[in-house]
């Protein structure tokens, strides 16, 4: 402490102290309070179970048309069928695992590494896959189409 | 402004009567008193924890089906989500940490003896609860390690003869660790285990408040004998605005710790797929696994991790009851404790890092 | 039963039947081994003439109700072993080498008989072997070559569906080793016999037998089983082509098909080779000791630039996505969050599998398509990866700037408490 200091009148001292501890005080509770405010604000992006989630709009497919849409973390693939109903696949190929697609010349599922070849129902036709593709449950909530896991009877 | 208000609660609530004991009550001043701050430090770890996990209800979501995600969705999607979590987690393994030391400084400083014993009983079974929350909320993220750990923990349970399977039953709802075992863990965490705790921890800083703060035994005789020499603080607002520094330390030690080692959340559990090699519980818990893997599987006639479990069981009750062991006559055998907590530090220690490196 | 009875012992059968009378509606729904005194001396007695009854009940002749007796005659009911092996009984004894194909394609050749234990199994092997390398060099007289038992073993044949078959699609190349692998046996024929050893560091292998994949090739796959022959050098790319159809579509309009066929040369095999085929690098298209294309082409010409042209596409692609790998790897390990782009990744690696497989086509501009899509995803993923980072750094600046309020409050505490204990 200098010499300086020490003449300074006892108040203004201490004054000084309380407002430099006070000011403190208030930006520590700023910096927690914050990141608390701004988790209470709900995420614009609705959580959704783990179990499914919301492939694509009613009006977003053609008949006879495909999406791929991320399922956990895994691609899934959904198909709009020629008559209007849909079916849901996992997208990963049991060969390599690449992303089949939907072909619509040939209303098969195709992998375009290897030419895997599978049915609509997810069996391995044709080409290297040596096993079938999941195959998911799909439903209508609104105008979102709903795909999940098929549950275990 | 603070006196009006201080006055206007003084008249209905008898405020200043109310926090005379506060105010009176002193902390003996000397070179260990730096120990007298780690209860307040875990009462302190404690409060945030309470307050992080009800953010975490905001999001959270018990179930099979929904608890990685939603904890997912917790750590990606929600603003500083990833902070709220990471601190609850890294406060959990402080304030175990904490309690454990509290403990150990308790038993150096030989705080637990008459008229204390109750502090002593109250705080042990604290440390008991404290693991409690340590090991039902590991699970609620359902991610595999945490899935196995369980699945491992209760099936320890499970050794104990003739109560051990119901119990094992009861922890996990059903024999298997199921999204069952995820429910009831969620209850217990977030409903019985506070509860109770909260109670607890009242009662406990009840009997500190009553009992005062206790004296290193040399310091009492010295300082009986010549009271000049002794030194003491005042609680308030000394003792509290040091304790308060403490605090803050420990605030930005977890800010730190969340903001460059955010907690992971691993993969999620698969209850089909083969364990993990290796798979060892938490830290705390890791020195008595480490103990039952080391037991021969026959000891004698007897299942070798049975009687490692009951030999645990037998050691925490004895723990628990430790002060009463201790005869009022000074004798030349009263060394005895400090004995084994030596040995029990070194044996925790010594096991934990052990359990740690061993495969 | 009865039927195969008639069919090899029409005399014993009939005593058979006559002796036993009324157990003959047992035997017809297969519980008809009332006697076979057979197995009582032969479960005693050392090799080559023991079989237990342990062994033979493997067998899956037996399980299907036939007995010694099917294929080596015999009367199993007599405990005379004069009478039960009597050249008068039907007993036939060792059978001769020479007469296996034929013992065995006697029922197997039968559409009729074979109906009536398995509708769906095919009666044509025997006419398959002797399209064979074995059957032909076996009809002129070389014993050694296989037949029926040695791949199928005997006395505990198993169906090729059981695991433990030495026919099943997991054991079938140490079946063939046994003799081709053997280069003493094998003396005296102008093949090598480290086609087992090359197969076995292949990538086939490795998808079998690592991997687990039934759908992977063994011997058979290409060579055929009853029919066993080389494929013959032009016909390899259709064998090939039965699993890598895409590679084949792009290779059949491609210049090397043009060129090796004039050539003689064994289409895929060429760059590939045949039993040792191992997984494909890029440092095929390159020029270090795995390089294939310098050894037909010649430093500097258009086809070793397309080849360098080649080359360098597939490595920037490489380079693209584990620059984003690397990037999102960090992001994770700093705890950030980054899953989205790491399952975006995947598809840059299918776009990078796919121009792997565009390369059989030669053609740049094919190529170049998947790579620039795959590149496009790379990119984005690295995007993505260095937003993390930044998210990370704001994450630390925050907690800067809240341990910088906590030390003020720190020091302030300290100044405090000293002022109010002065």
């Amino acid at each position: 402490m200098t010499a300086d200091q020490l003449t300074q009148p006892e108040p203004t001292r201490r004054r000084v102290i309380e407002i430099f501890l006070g000011g403190g005080l208030l930006a520590s509770f700023a910096s927690f309070l914050y990141p608390v405010l701004r988790y209470l604000v709900p995420p614009a992006v609705a959580d959704l179970g783990g179990d499914e989630v919301v492939a694509a709009k009613l009006a977003e497919l053609k008949p006879n048309s495909s999406k791929i849409f991320r399922f956990g973390s895994r691609p899934g693939l959904l198909i709009m069928n020629s008559d209007g109903t849909y079916r849901a696949l996992s997208a990963t190929c049991t060969h390599l695992g690449c992303t089949v697609q939907y072909r619509n010349d040939l209303r098969q599922v195709w992998c375009a590494c290897h030419n895997g070849i599978y049915d609509l129902g997810g069996r391995n036709v044709s080409g290297p896959p040596p096993r079938p593709l999941d195959v998911f449950d799909v439903h209508l909530r609104g105008d979102e189409i709903v795909v999940s896991r098929k549950r275990e009877a | 402004m603070f006196a009006t208000l201080r006055h206007w609660l003084d008249e209905r609530l008898d405020w200043d009567d109310l926090t005379a004991p506060l105010r009176h009550k002193t902390v003996p001043n000397h070179r260990l008193s730096y120990w007298y701050f780690l209860g307040g430090i875990t009462l302190f770890l404690f409060v945030v924890q309470v307050l992080t996990g009800i953010l975490l209800l905001l999001y959270y979501r018990a179930g099979a089906n929904e608890a990685f995600e939603s904890v997912q969705y917790i750590m990606t999607q929600v603003r500083f989500g990833w902070l709220i979590r990471s601190i609850h987690s890294w406060s959990a393994n402080l304030m175990i940490f904490t309690a454990f030391a509290h403990m150990f400084s308790v038993l150096f400083l030989k705080a637990y003896r008459k008229p204390r014993e109750l502090t002593w009983v109250s705080g042990v079974l604290l440390l008991f609860l404290v693991m409690g929350f340590g090991f039902s909320g590991y699970l609620l993220p359902w991610n595999t390690l945490a899935f196995f750990a369980t699945k491992v923990g209760t099936e320890i349970t499970g050794q104990v003869p003739i109560v051990g399977k119901p119990m094992m039953i009861f922890l996990r709802g059903g024999e298997d660790v199921t999204g069952a075992t995820l429910t009831r863990f969620f209850g217990f965490h977030v409903a019985v285990l506070p509860g109770v705790a909260t109670l607890m921890i009242l009662l406990h800083l009840l009997l500190v408040q009553r009992l005062g703060m206790s004296i290193p035994p040399k310091l009492e005789v010295q300082w009986t004998a010549n009271p000049s020499a002794k030194r003491e603080m005042k609680f308030f607002p000394n003792f509290l605005l040091r304790e308060l520094m403490a605090w803050y330390v420990g605030l930005g030690v977890l800010g730190a710790l969340a903001a460059i080692f955010p907690w992971n959340l691993g993969v999620k559990a698969d209850p089909f797929v083969p364990a993990p090699a290796g798979i060892k519980p938490e830290w705390y818990f890791l020195f008595m696994f480490q103990t039952l893997k080391l037991i021969p599987s026959k000891v004698w006639f007897v299942d070798g991790e049975v009687l490692g479990v009951l030999a645990f069981g037998l050691v925490g009750l004895l723990w628990i009851l430790l002060p009463f062991f201790e005869s009022d006559q000074p004798s030349r055998t009263k060394g005895w404790i400090t004995g084994l907590a030596v040995f029990a530090l070194v044996y925790i220690a010594g096991m934990s890092v052990y359990g740690h490196l061993a495969k | 039963m009865a039927i195969l009875r008639n069919k090899l012992r029409p005399f014993s059968a009939a005593r058979y039947v006559g002796l036993v009378g009324s157990v003959v509606l047992a035997a017809c729904l297969g519980y008809g081994q009332t006697k076979n005194s057979c197995l009582d001396c032969h479960s005693a007695l050392p090799d080559p003439l023991g079989v237990s009854q342990e062994k033979f009940s493997q067998d899956v002749h037996a399980q299907k109700g036939l007995t010694c007796a099917s294929c080596h005659g015999g009367d199993p009911t007599s405990d005379d072993p004069d009478k039960a092996m009597s050249r008068k009984a039907g007993w036939k004894g060792k059978i001769d080498r020479k007469q296996i194909p034929q013992l065995c394609g006697s029922c197997h050749s039968d559409p009729a008989y074979i109906r009536q234990f398995n509708p769906s199994l095919r009666t044509d092997q025997l006419g398959q072997y002797r399209t064979s390398v074995h059957g032909k060099r076996f009809a002129a007289g070389d014993t050694k070559v296989a037949v029926c038992t040695d791949c199928h073993s005997v006395h505990d044949l198993r169906a090729p569906s059981d695991p433990r078959s030495t026919v099943n699609p997991v054991n079938v190349a140490s079946t063939c080793a046994r003799c081709h692998a053997d280069a003493n046996y094998m003396k005296g024929y102008s093949i090598p016999t480290d086609q087992f050893a090359k197969y076995s560091t292949s990538v086939h292998h490795d998808a079998l037998a690592v991997r687990g994949d039934l759908s992977a090739p063994t011997c058979s796959t290409c060579h055929g089983n009853h029919g066993a022959a080389p494929p013959g050098v032009d016909k390899v790319q259709n064998v090939c082509s039965n699993c890598h159809t895409f590679q084949d579509q792009m290779y059949e309009k491609s210049s090397h098909k043009v060129a090796f066929q004039a050539a003689s040369l064994p289409g895929c095999v060429v760059c590939h080779s045949n039993h040792g085929i191992s997984h494909p690098t890029d440092a095929k298209l390159g020029t270090g000791p795995d390089a294939v294309c310098m050894q037909c082409h010649s430093p500097g010409d258009s086809c070793d630039q397309a080849r360098a042209g080649l080359l360098s596409s597939l490595s920037q692609l490489d380079e693209a996505i584990k620059g984003a790998d690397h990037i999102l790897g960090v992001a994770e390990s700093s705890g950030m969050e980054v899953s989205e782009a790491r399952l975006g990744q995947d598809q840059a690696r299918d776009s990078l599998t796919k121009a792997r497989v565009t390369i059989h086509s030669f053609r740049k501009e094919l190529v170049d398509q998947d790579i620039q899509a795959g590149l496009k995803i790379a990119a984005k993923n690295l995007q993505s990866g260095k937003e993390a980072m930044v998210e990370r750094n704001h994450r630390r600046v925050g907690l800067g700037i809240s341990l910088i309020a906590i030390g003020i409050v720190l020091a302030g505490l300290r100044l405090y408490i000293k002022k109010i204990e002065s």
